[in-house]
């Protein structure tokens, strides 16, 4: 079989295995709808505040999906020996990951396109106005997010304290970046953590691309800083990978 | 291609200053069940994982089916099956059936996997999910994985380990059905019996080395000889001699100058267990 129709293949099993695990089914997918909802509830008749949750949320679901998905999966697949036995068939690694990573790519387009629609649907916030920026967004926030949580897992010693490691990356990071309310009346040290940090810009470009309909043009900075660290992480995620 | 599958020439690897493999030279034929003996850290498994091209070697030769496996090419892991020693179960939410499917894919002329499945005795588990099979199902799982491709050569690293009998001699069946196959076979084992059994030819590995190698009836200890024993007056008698001919031709003609039986004579020739404790005692004085 092809390199193209192994990778095709992967996808599938990722796929299949995505929605056979209940943890990883609602971290990822449930969860971020749930906040939504919640959220949203209670700011119903705040537009403002809405136009701010939305493209929030969108971010956040991309972080979900992509980072810490990496790093719990991967650990996983370490741990469990999978990868040595993936290591041990004549399946090319770059088919694997190619569909391993694919399947992230698709929780994250699915859940961006999921919290917009409902956005739309429920709260009445505008459908986006600059596609282009939407994708290049997604695009951008799912390989930087992706690589750092693929670098993230060379860290963790074991499944068991993965949740531990990625959600004290996770959780501050979606409280400072803007998730639920500006960051700017944060206090001016954590502001600037957070400006230093990914989420907040992926936040700006979505609220860019669906709020205000800034595109990637105005947003060139927040893209940049987004990609920067997409290329840290990628350096970090390849460098310190181990299959055992 | 040659005789010859796997061809080992001073094969050394160390771990910064520690040695674990120091100049071990050994061939398999096609069509050979070859066993690796020996105690646990002796270097079984590195050496294995060379040959699978896990682990690189710090020294010496290495061909395998004639291709290097540091290179690992793709072209040498569609003809080999690999089941690794201490794997945990493959995707757990997988069926046995979903998995060996899968694993298909990856081979260009695989077995058929309703048929792999019922080699290594799985067809009544088919549809269960891997984390809902006991251990040794879940191992034979493993041997399923490692045949779909239909690979010419096999590595079983300790492929019985845990196993209760019943599902040691199960396992055992599948090998000799793999004989059977005309497949070339490398197993790893500390269990005695188990290469006895299984293989054509054993290595007897120890601190890195190889310290005995061929047939096991033909491994004949260097001290330890023939055991003949018999009972007189109660108690059982034993004697051992390096050629029992003129022994047993001493004790039955006295026997029978006397009027006598020889009660429960046994001749035994030495067994692999003894040519093994031998071998490995120093190791375990210094407490392996």
């Amino acid at each position: 079989m092809s390199y193209v129709g192994l990778a095709w293949q992967q996808f599938r099993l990722e796929r299949k295995l995505f929605w056979r695990n209940p943890s990883a089914a609602f971290f990822s997918f449930v969860l971020p709808l749930v906040l939504l909802l919640l959220v949203a509830s209670v700011f119903a008749d705040d537009a403002d505040e809405l136009d701010l949750l939305i493209p929030g949320i969108a971010g956040m679901s991309v972080m979900a999906t992509t980072f810490n998905a990496m790093a719990f999966n991967l650990t996983f697949l370490r741990e469990q020996g999978i990868l040595k036995r993936v290591r041990g068939t004549p399946t090319p690694a770059v088919s694997y990951f190619a569909g391993f990573l694919g399947n992230a790519v698709a929780n994250a387009a699915v859940q961006v396109g999921l919290v917009v629609v409902i956005g739309h649907l429920l709260y009445d916030v505008s459908w986006p106005r600059d596609w282009p920026a939407l994708v290049a967004f997604t695009a951008v926030g799912v390989v930087t997010f992706g690589s750092l949580g693929i670098a993230l897992s060379h860290a963790i010693p074991n499944f068991d304290s993965a949740a531990a490691y990625v959600n004290a990356v996770f959780l501050p990071a979606i409280f400072i970046s803007g998730v639920f309310y500006s960051s700017d009346s944060l206090p001016p040290a954590l502001a600037a953590v957070a400006e230093a940090l990914p989420l907040k810009h992926v936040i700006d470009g979505f609220s860019g691309a669906i709020v205000t309909g800034a595109g990637v043009i105005e947003n060139a900075g927040a893209l940049v800083v987004v990609a920067l660290w997409g290329a840290a992480g990628l350096a970090l995620a390849v460098r310190g990978f181990r299959w055992e | 291609m040659g005789e010859l599958a796997i061809e080992v020439y001073d094969l050394h690897k160390s771990y910064g200053p520690l040695e674990a493999l120091s100049g071990v030279s050994f061939d398999v034929r096609r069509g050979e069940v070859f066993g690796l003996l020996g105690p646990n850290g002796a270097g079984k498994t590195t050496t294995v994982e060379i040959l699978e091209g896990y682990r690189r070697r710090t020294g010496g030769e290495v061909r395998v089916l004639g291709h290097d496996p540091a290179a690992r090419e793709r072209a040498l892991q569609e003809r080999v099956g690999i089941v690794l020693q201490d794997a945990g179960s493959y995707y757990p939410r997988l069926t046995v059936r979903e998995a060996v499917e899968h694993m298909a894919h990856a081979y260009p002329a695989p077995r058929d996997p309703a048929e792999t499945i019922e080699l290594v005795g799985l067809e009544g588990r088919a549809g269960a999910r891997s984390n809902q099979l006991s251990g040794g199902q879940r191992r034979r799982l493993d041997l399923a994985l490692a045949l779909v491709g239909d690979p010419e050569l096999v590595f079983l690293d300790e492929p019985t380990t845990g196993f209760d009998p019943a599902a040691r001699r199960g396992a055992w069946e599948v090998v000799r059905s793999l004989r059977g196959l005309g497949k070339t076979v490398l197993l790893t084992t500390h269990y005695l019996d188990e290469a006895q059994a299984l293989a054509d030819r054993v290595a007897i590995v120890k601190d890195g080395r190889l310290v005995a190698e061929g047939p096991p009836a033909d491994l004949a200890p260097s001290s330890a000889g023939y055991r003949v024993s018999y009972v007189s007056n109660g108690q059982r008698v034993e004697h051992q001699t390096a050629d029992p001919t003129d022994l047993l031709h001493r004790l039955t003609g006295d026997a029978l100058a006397r009027g006598e039986r020889l009660e429960g004579l046994e001749v035994m020739r030495p067994t692999l267990e003894d040519v093994y404790l031998e071998l490995t005692a120093e190791g375990d004085r210094e407490g392996r």
